[in-house]
């Protein structure tokens, strides 16, 4: 899976590319931390439009993302998920979570 | 009425089978003319069952999963996913959301999604023999007079 990132007044987007499963998700969590820990964001938007599958690898994904911009004192936020997406994070109950769009 | 189908697909637990087995799936269910969510429904119950198979069935070897696709009476898809790997030694606890042996990168969720993507789930273990798991959904008739 590729990601992309943006990062503009501590601010920082990532933007998620392919299937988001258990093959798809190795290594994303320390790709991810690593992004993170470069840009220190006060805010970690993580962009969905470019994901095309995602099953419950991406939950831990976005928990262990969170996870990590808390410690820094940052906040979270999901957006652009298709349906299917945003249904299993629905049934995570991850909206009571993280703020999503 | 449908005519019964199934098919019988075997395969190693290498990881790029997770996308196989979803795309395998689709394809098979295209006959039951389901709707877009529902297809998604059953590609990511299906992704859950082969991961933990991958993961879990066989954490430090690659082995056998066998999958099964049967349409049955009353437009329902039938999958079965079978691994032959360690097992599970408590089956309710593996069940409940957010329990995992899996380290940070699992979420605990897989059995959560499979119950709440498909109608039915049952799961059949025995430690060091492997594990059965078996999930059925109702895909909507939408056309009248369907053959």
């Amino acid at each position: 899976m590729e990601i992309t990132t943006k990062c503009a007044e501590r601010c920082l987007t990532i933007y998620l590319k392919g299937e988001l499963d258990h093959h798809g998700a190795q290594g994303l969590i320390r790709q991810l931390e690593r992004e993170i820990e470069i840009s220190l964001p006060w805010k970690l938007i993580l962009d969905f439009s470019g994901v095309t599958f995602m099953d419950s690898s991406g939950i831990a994904v976005a928990v262990r993302a969170r996870q990590r911009v808390r410690e820094l004192g940052g906040t979270i936020r999901l957006e652009k998920m298709a349906p299917q997406i945003r249904k299993v994070f629905h049934a995570a109950a991850l909206d009571k979570l993280m703020e999503m769009d | 009425m449908l005519m019964e189908n199934y098919v019988t697909l075997e395969f190693p637990s290498r990881s790029s089978n997770e996308g196989f087995a979803r795309t395998a799936v689709a394809g098979f269910m295209l006959q039951l003319d389901p709707t877009l969510d529902e297809m998604n429904d059953v590609k990511t119950a299906v992704s859950e069952a082969i991961t933990n198979a991958v993961v879990h069935a066989y954490p430090d070897h690659i082995g056998k999963i066998v999958m099964k696709l049967r349409v049955l009476d009353g437009n329902i898809l039938e999958l079965v996913v079978k691994d032959w790997g360690k097992g599970i030694e408590n089956i309710q606890q593996a069940r409940e959301p957010l329990y995992t042996t899996g380290g940070e990168e699992r979420s605990g969720m897989g059995f959560t999604i499979m119950e709440s993507f498909m109608d039915k789930l049952s799961v059949r273990s025995v430690p060091g023999r492997g594990t059965t798991v078996t999930m059925r959904k109702r895909i909507s008739a939408r056309l009248l007079g369907r053959k």
